[in-house]
């Protein structure tokens, strides 16, 4: 396959065409905007929690528009972080970076990545670093109480 | 022998060279690599230009052999700087036929120019109430410098609309003058769409109303003949970087008289005659605009560039650009689902296009491992970008280096990135 195929996956193509979780949310718990001045790709991103002790993420949806890398890495997000606790989704924030920096191999984290894995080809393009980690950084900003816009600059 | 030295005076001042783009290729080394393991298809020249080896030498030998300060040494080496420095001079006033020398200010580019007339321009003529006026189709750099006046003073901005295929409308424009306005700031050709604005009767219609007129010159010093006495502009700027030359320096054409009644736009070394802590005299026009050890080889390789572009006839250098836009435009245009954005009848060297519902960013990434650089984004022209509700374009940009092999490898990317995307 070449770095292209690698890169524009079947599962990020789907999830570009026919992003899940796609709207805006009434009662979100936190809603935060994430902007990458660079290329104008623009999300604004809502949690909502459960009722449980430990404030599961219930629901995560998101509107806006970017490329194709940005927007179905919001997506799979979107579905990937659902049920997860706050220290868990830190995990995968950090886990994800990692692996689209090309810190870790993805091979080494297939299990608990899941779809996430499809975002391995960013590493060989270090300008499209930012597109993939926007709606992580976004998340993050949300459920660790940031109030101003996250930018990837 | 006075006929053979009338003729060979003449023949210096002409054509020494005809134009093709195989043996231009030839001068240009960044142009033969790879990248990605393809044939390296430069099409982001309106991002910044390639460089000839004229240019590249010109900057290697002044630094091996001539390099010292400007101005200020009497010793050998610091005239030859000075020379050097102030014959660059000479030939940015002959390239876009200022009347004399006085009237070329050096600057780190475009920006650096407008953000000079902006500031030195307002701070004594603009005051509140006051109206500038410039276009839809600006760069940023011809927007924030004014923007940050009209904060300063009060004055307000006006804007000339465009219609659907990026043509400025000439009717509106007229509407918008009255006896507040202070300043027109028009691109010659806007960097997003390509368009080839009127400025020349833009000029004549500001004039009408004693509105001086500066012409955002990025985009149109490299693909045409600039004639500032023709176009009657008051300023005019532009970057060397664009038009084969160095980064890092331009250059502000200024009427003599509007020069000298402009204050410094900035102080130091070089635009002074003299300094006691009661008072400066400031230098004379240009050198009062000149704060601080210039861009001395940059000059050197702005010559350079010029002299380079002037072995050719620029006309022919513009009527090839223009036909291989065109023909480039023809073809990409029988995709279904390719969108041109910008339309104008008079356009020059940009080929800014959507792509289905591609976003801009993923035809960059795709093109460039097929070995085409083209640019994608804003362009720096984020209220063009809102004018046509789209976030960004892609863009090819054509240069006197590129030819139909190039075109043929754009049209492959493109089946490329529709393939990917099926
Ligand atoms: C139309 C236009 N104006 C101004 C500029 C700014 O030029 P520079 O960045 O060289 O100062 C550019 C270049 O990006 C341009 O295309």
């Amino acid at each position: 396959m070449d770095e292209i195929r690698e890169l524009y996956q079947e599962v990020i193509l789907d999830h570009n065409k026919n992003p899940r979780n796609f709207h805006v949310m009434e009662n979100a718990d936190a809603e935060l905007e994430g902007y990458n001045p660079l290329c104008g790709d623009h999300y604004t991103f809502y949690v909502r929690y459960d009722d449980s002790e430990t404030k599961r993420i219930a629901e995560v949806s998101f509107t806006g528009n970017g490329c194709a890398i940005s927007k179905a890495s919001a997506s799979i997000m979107s579905a990937f972080i659902k049920g997860k606790t706050k220290d868990e989704a830190e995990h995968y924030f950090n886990l994800f970076h990692d692996i689209v920096v090309g810190k870790k191999s993805a091979a080494d984290h297939i299990e608990e990545l899941g779809k996430l894995a499809a975002f391995a080809g960013v590493s060989e393009f270090p300008m499209r670093v930012k597109c993939a980690t926007l709606p992580w950084h976004t998340l993050h900003g949300a459920i660790t109480g940031e109030d101003t816009t996250i930018s990837t600059e | 022998m006075a006929r053979e030295i009338m003729e060979s005076v003449h023949a210096t001042s002409h054509v020494q060279r005809s134009f093709d783009p195989v043996t231009v290729r030839a001068d240009f080394p960044a142009l033969h690599q790879d990248v990605h393991g393809k044939p390296l298809v430069y099409l982001d020249t309106a991002a910044s230009s390639q460089k000839p080896n004229a240019v590249i030498d010109a900057m290697t030998d002044f630094y091996r052999n001539d390099y010292s300060n400007v101005h200020r040494g009497v010793h050998l080496l610091s005239q030859r700087a000075t020379d050097l420095y102030e014959g660059a001079r000479s030939a940015v006033r002959r390239f876009i036929n200022a009347r004399n020398d006085r009237e070329i200010v050096f600057t780190r580019g475009t920006t650096e120019a407008i953000n000079l007339v902006s500031r030195s321009y307002g701070r004594d003529h603009i005051k509140e109430g006051d109206e500038i006026i410039i276009s839809a189709m600006e760069h940023h750099a011809n927007i924030v410098p004014w923007q940050m006046i009209r904060d300063m003073t009060g004055a307000n901005l006006r804007i000339i609309p465009m219609n659907d295929d990026g043509e400025l409308l000439i009717d509106e424009y007229k509407k918008l003058f009255n006896d507040r306005t202070k300043m027109v700031a028009v691109v010659h050709v806007s960097n997003a769409l390509g368009t080839i604005n009127p400025v020349k009767e833009m000029i004549e219609i500001a004039h009408s109303w004693d509105v001086p007129v500066l012409v955002d010159g990025a985009q149109s010093t490299p693909h045409m003949s600039i004639d500032v006495q023709d176009l009657d502009c008051d300023f005019f700027a532009f970057s060397a970087h664009k038009m084969y030359g160095p980064t890092g320096i331009g250059v502000l054409y200024g009427k003599e008289e509007l020069l000298e009644i402009l204050p410094p736009y900035q102080g130091g070394g070089d635009m002074i005659l003299s300094v006691t802590f009661e008072k400066t005299l400031y230098n004379e026009i240009p050198n009062k605009f000149e704060a601080g050890t210039p861009n001395i080889a940059g000059a050197v390789g702005l010559k350079a560039a010029i002299d380079y572009l002037s072995q050719f006839d620029l006309d022919e250098i513009a009527r090839y650009e223009s036909e291989l836009l065109q023909s480039a435009t023809e073809r990409v245009k029988e995709f279904t689902g390719l969108t041109v954005v910008g339309n104008a009848a008079q356009k020059a060297s940009v080929l800014s296009f959507l792509l289905c519902a591609v976003h801009p960013h993923d035809i960059g990434t795709i093109f460039d491992q097929k070995g085409v650089a083209i640019r994608a984004g804003h362009h720096c022209a984020q209220p063009v970008m809102q004018r046509f509700s789209i976030p960004a374009t892609a863009r090819a940009s054509f240069a006197m280096y590129n030819t139909t092999d190039d075109v043929d490898r754009l049209i492959d990317a493109i089946e490329y990135v529709l393939e990917v995307f099926s």
